[in-house]
């Protein structure tokens, strides 16, 4: 994917971000995810069912990498098992740090391709995946 | 324009230092005065058993004396050397504060402070040894005297602001603040890290209680604060650091003997550099004079003003702004993404709270653009940053 191509699909997803809404459903986990250096500050909703991600939404406040990064994350990752999701989080954390890796499961997310050139937005672009990762975590500590 | 960016080693780069508020440059002969410390008597102090040793305790207190005439204190005991303002207001409040408040007495803050003049007060309120409570801000988000009258009552104790603010850089009425608040036995704090830098600060004016600043912030070194207290106050603060240096002797947990002020509240060995750096820091503004960095930073923030109310993509939150500080936001655009941007031509500016996190309860936006002026920018960087904030396209096509 070529780098105007990639900064249009980050720039589409900062202006006009997907999934972006306040969840007030108690079924849904909500988890916030904001970077202690920056002012970004995100609430993930995830509604978990059957060891999947049934629905994912967002809202806060965030820098247009950080808002590209969680519209993005949030088309991806829905109707994906927290297995998939782990290996996608994990390759999307290569990605950004420009490790080797096959990222053809990445789908959009590949744009942040060339984020590791910008090291002081990476975190960034990682906030709502570590979120992700959080809300899963608890989940599974919901799990009786 | 005044004739000293030679002076600033920084200033050889491609850059636009535009953060000022958050930190100053540093002169050569802050750096060259460090460096002479380190390189040829770099010893302790109260060592003067040989010469090196004496050669520092000399230059420690060649810079508290110079401190003392810089803010006009009546007694080098009232000078405190710190690590920082934030360890200054920190000793202010858990040594002297919390020995004498209780959870009745009122602390009069504003929602335009910084971090480091509200946290230690949360704190104590907490423990239930106070209650905070916030002066109103007028349309312009400053402090005026009808509202600090208002907000005062019968419990109220503690009066604690900044000087100018880090967001906002309106100026406080700090002298009638304290004429009022001592009328009603209130004691005033003042944070004076934004106004020292740029402009004469004179304790016994003013009458304050306790005034805090940070060298940094004045061309001088990191690392390194000022406490000034009132030394009938400062004989009662308890050290909150207790060991080295500070001590007469000590026998038995009940038999410590302090030593008097100042060194009674400077335990181990102090940042000698720092303290040699600002005291050449002190020398360097004097020699430029504060009339002349406060005027020239006037006609600077004028010109920004004037250039950037011209845009319509940008919103000015201080337009009425008494200082260098501008904040402002560009209308869709995240206040962080507008940084990196200019970033990307080497201007440095802060995206943020800036610290002062309960502001946006005041001014509705959470997060803003700061842009800081000191003496050593030009109108020329100013013409630099506004061509590239006009264009708003490029703005939102290059943010990423």
């Amino acid at each position: 994917m070529n780098s105007e191509l990639n900064r249009e699909i980050i720039l589409e997803n900062a202006t006009n971000p997907v999934n972006r809404e306040i969840v007030l459903d108690p079924s849904y986990i909500k988890v916030n995810s904001n970077n202690e250096s920056c002012i970004d500050n995100i609430d993930l909703y995830i509604k978990f069912k059957d060891n999947k991600i049934e629905d994912l939404k967002f809202y806060g406040e965030a820098c247009a990498i950080s808002t590209a990064s969680t519209s993005i994350m949030t088309k991806l990752l829905v109707n994906k098992t927290l297995e998939e999701v782990n290996i996608i989080c994990d390759k999307f954390n290569d990605l950004v740090n420009h490790n080797e890796n096959d990222f053809s499961c990445l789908d959009e997310a590949i744009a942040f391709s060339e984020i590791y050139k910008q090291s002081n937005r990476r975190h960034c672009a990682l906030l709502p995946w570590i979120g992700i990762k959080k809300a899963i975590e608890e989940y599974i500590n919901r799990i009786p | 324009m005044l004739d000293v960016r030679k002076d600033f080693p920084m200033l050889k780069q491609d850059l636009i230092y535009f953060d000022n508020a958050a930190t100053t440059l540093k002169p050569q002969c802050v750096i060259d005065a460090m460096s002479d410390y380190y390189e040829n008597y770099s010893a302790n102090a109260h060592r003067g058993d040989y010469d090196i040793s004496y050669k520092v305790d000399i230059a420690v207190s060649n810079a508290r004396e110079k401190i003392k005439k810089l803010i006009n204190a009546r007694f080098n005991e009232e000078i405190i050397f710190t690590s920082g303002a934030t360890e200054a207001l920190n000793d202010i409040v858990n040594g002297f504060f919390k020995n004498i408040l209780d959870s009745q007495d009122e602390v009069l803050i504003t929602q335009s402070e910084h971090a480091s003049n509200i946290l230690p007060w949360f704190k104590l309120s907490a423990l239930n040894k106070c209650q905070i409570r916030n002066i109103e801000l007028d349309k312009d988000y400053k402090v005026t005297i009808n509202n600090v009258i208002k907000a005062i009552t019968p419990n109220t104790k503690v009066i604690s602001l900044a000087h100018i603010t880090n967001v906002i850089g309106d100026i406080r009425p700090i002298k009638e603040i304290c004429k009022i608040a001592h009328e009603k036995n209130i004691f005033v704090i003042v944070d004076a890290s934004q106004s020292i830098p740029h402009m004469k600060v004179d304790v016994l004016d003013l009458d304050v209680d306790f005034l805090v600043f940070a060298a940094h912030k004045m061309c001088g070194p990191t690392g390194l604060g000022i406490l000034y207290g009132k030394k009938e106050l400062l004989e009662h603060l308890e050290p909150i650091n207790l060991g080295g240096g500070m001590n007469e002797s000590f026998d038995s947990p009940m038999e410590i003997k302090l030593k008097s002020l100042p060194y009674r509240l400077e335990a181990g060995t102090q940042n000698i550099a720092g303290i040699i750096g600002l005291s050449k820091a002190i020398d360097y503004l004097l020699n430029i004079g504060f009339e002349n960095i406060n005027k020239y930073e006037k006609e600077l923030r004028d010109y920004l003003i004037e250039k950037m109310s011209k845009l319509n993509h940008i919103d000015i939150i201080n337009y009425n702004s008494d200082s260098g500080i501008i904040a402002f936001n560009i209308k869709g655009v995240f206040s962080q993404d507008v940084a990196y941007y200019l970033n990307k031509y080497n201007v440095c500016v802060r995206a943020g709270n800036h610290c002062a996190k309960i502001l946006k309860q005041a001014i509705g936006d959470t997060n803003s653009v700061r842009i800081s002026l000191y003496f050593y920018n030009t109108k020329k960087e100013i013409d630099d940053v506004i061509e590239l904030l006009a264009d708003l396209d490029k703005i939102r096509k290059e943010m990423i």
